[in-house]
């Protein structure tokens, strides 16, 4: 589904990824970790085309994508979750979700899918009306990810759905993320929380200052001792 | 003849105007962050080509109307071109420039469009052909004439539609949320570089039909009449709260009318020292007073996000 070969970007001269190769098959939940710093948002936001790489090149279906910008690849179906859930802060949430839905013309479609994500998160549907910049974090991160799925995405990269959330908000989250997945949506995982990322995808990749420096099963990094010392806190 | 009642209609009708103009500078502050001081030449440009049509058809015996509609839509054309091509060539390249390199730019397109306005219909005053003759209905002992009125109904109408555009469209929604967040607007699948251009094209168009009003109006245009007229249209903008499509409209209705009752009672107050021709320092009164008092205008945002 995508693959990434000698990917380097650069802010003015500073390198934050430094030639990382990955590669997330079609239906595949790959989780991306490391230290803060790493280079992980950065990747993810070169991957979906708000960054120009410096060097490399990323293909998505088969065709090469490198330095297509972010409307464009939308409109293949690949959808990017941003880090601190980029809310458009005075829309409503229901003009949140039509902002979702924005490459769809498909008005039924759009209408049920927008009952689903109602449904999903009620919290949402209660405050249609209220915009998006007065909810909670972990309401706005709930629109985040009910406004990727108005897209329809084939591909969702997703960065730190986590961050900033209290534990059940957490679970709540991640039980979305893996229905989601379960549907059949490719999905490249950026998370802090190593332990959530590991158990809810089937392959990992680590990152340090810029490089991929280990590329495993999931489960076999959740065993790993460097792994475990560095990232799970043991 | 009450002088109140008078100053007041004559306000409202050239506030429309100036509101019409205040949505040019609201919008792209809005999505851009930048004062395009050239859109008040643009307005001119609208004004003088309306003006150029309005003269080459005089004589073709069409009825007033069509004459209008012919000179609106020209100008519309025309205007609309031009502040595509000015986004495309003088503001695009310094979309991520520090910000005064923009600001400056506008300053020099400004300059630009008033001396190729200069080269193309010359320095001196051109006068409208007589086309209409507004017969008056007297109100409250004051007198609205048919063309005001028609100017006040139709920039009402522009607004109106606008204001509706904004709120419920698919573009409208792009354009609100391009100016929130472009890289998240990038992400829903927005060409954010469409929709910058898209709202140039839209408040050019609408102030060439703030010019074609001037025109009518006034009888008369020059090619730095978009000086005056853009800086109160700016002022207009930044009192109703720079950014907020709402306020350029109550903020230009609010500068008319104050500017016009004001120099109406002006002779009167200064004990006839200074007269009704010093109407242009109100405007500037106006925009002082709400930078020291309120730099956000009457609308704007007081930075309620959390987001
Ligand atoms: N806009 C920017 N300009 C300059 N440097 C930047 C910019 N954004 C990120 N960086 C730098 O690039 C490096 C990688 O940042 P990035 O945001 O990709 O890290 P991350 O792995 O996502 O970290 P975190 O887990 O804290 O979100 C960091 O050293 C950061 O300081
Ligand atoms: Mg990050």
């Amino acid at each position: 589904m995508l693959e990434v070969r000698g990917l380097e970007v650069t802010y003015g001269g500073i390198r934050a990824v430094k030639g990382i190769d990955l590669k997330v098959g079609a239906g595949e939940v790959v989780a991306l970790i490391g230290a803060n710093g790493a280079g992980k948002t950065t990747t993810l936001k070169a991957l979906a085309g708000l960054l120009q790489p410096k060097a490399g090149r990323i293909t998505y279906k088969g065709a090469d994508v490198t330095g297509k910008p972010a409307y464009h690849l939308v409109r293949h179906g690949l959808a990017l979750v941003p880090e601190g859930r980029g809310m458009f802060p005075r829309l409503t949430v229901a003009e949140n979700l039509a902002m979702g839905a924005y490459i769809r013309h498909d008005a039924a479609g759009i209408a049920a899918d927008t009952e689903r994500v109602c449904t999903l998160f009620p919290r949402l549907a209660e405050r249609r009306e209220q915009l998006a910049g007065t909810l909670s974090g972990g309401e706005q991160q709930m629109l985040a990810i009910a406004r990727a799925m108005m897209g329809r995405p084939q591909m969702l990269l997703l960065d730190e759905p986590s961050m900033g959330l209290a534990p059940l908000m957490v679970q709540k989250i991640f039980e979305t993320v893996r229905m989601i997945a379960a549907e059949g949506v490719t999905m490249l995982l950026v998370e802090q929380n190593a332990r959530l990322a590991l158990e809810t995808s089937s392959r990992a990749y680590v990152m340090e200052s810029g490089c991929i420096v280990l590329a495993d099963d999931a489960k076999s990094l959740l065993s790993n001792p460097q792994v475990r010392h560095a990232y799970l806190g043991e | 003849m009450d002088i109140f009642a008078q100053q007041l209609i004559n306000g409202l009708v050239l506030g429309s105007i100036y509101a019409l103009v205040a949505l040019g500078y609201t919008m792209v502050y809005g999505i851009l962050g930048l004062i395009n001081f050239a859109h008040g030449d643009i307005t001119m440009i609208g004004a003088l080509v309306a003006l150029t049509i309005l003269q080459g058809l005089a004589a073709a015996g069409l009825p007033a109307p069509v004459l209008l509609v012919i000179a609106g839509g020209g100008a519309m054309i025309v205007c609309a071109a031009l502040g595509l091509s000015i986004e495309r060539v003088a503001y695009r390249p310094l979309r991520r420039a520090p910000r005064l390199a923009p600001l400056i730019t506008a300053i020099g397109v400004s300059i630009l469009l008033q001396y190729s306005a200069a080269l193309v219909w010359g320095k001196q005053y051109i006068a409208l052909p007589k086309l209409l003759e507004p017969s008056a209905i007297d109100i409250a002992g004051a007198q609205l004439t048919t063309l005001q009125l028609a100017i006040f109904l139709l920039a009402c109408a522009i607004m109106a539609a606008l204001l509706w555009f904004i709120k419920t469209s698919r573009m409208g929604r792009a354009m609100r949320a391009t100016e929130q967040n472009p890289d998240v607007a990038g992400l829903m699948g927005v060409n954010t570089n469409s929709v910058i251009a898209f709202t140039f094209v839209l408040g050019s168009a609408i102030g060439a039909i703030a010019g074609l009003m001037i025109i009518l109006y006034y009888g008369i245009g020059h090619y730095f009449m978009g000086f005056m007229l853009g800086l109160k249209a700016f002022t207009a903008a930044v009192l109703g709260g720079i950014g907020n499509v709402g306020g350029a409209v109550l903020g230009g209705l609010l500068l008319g009318v104050i500017e016009s009752l004001a120099s109406g009672y002006i002779g009167d107050l200064s004990g006839g020292v200074l007269g009704s021709n010093y109407r242009d320092i109100f405007a500037f009164l106006v925009l002082v007073l709400v930078l020291v008092l309120r730099p956000s205008g009457l609308l704007g945002q007081q930075n309620g996000d959390r987001a």
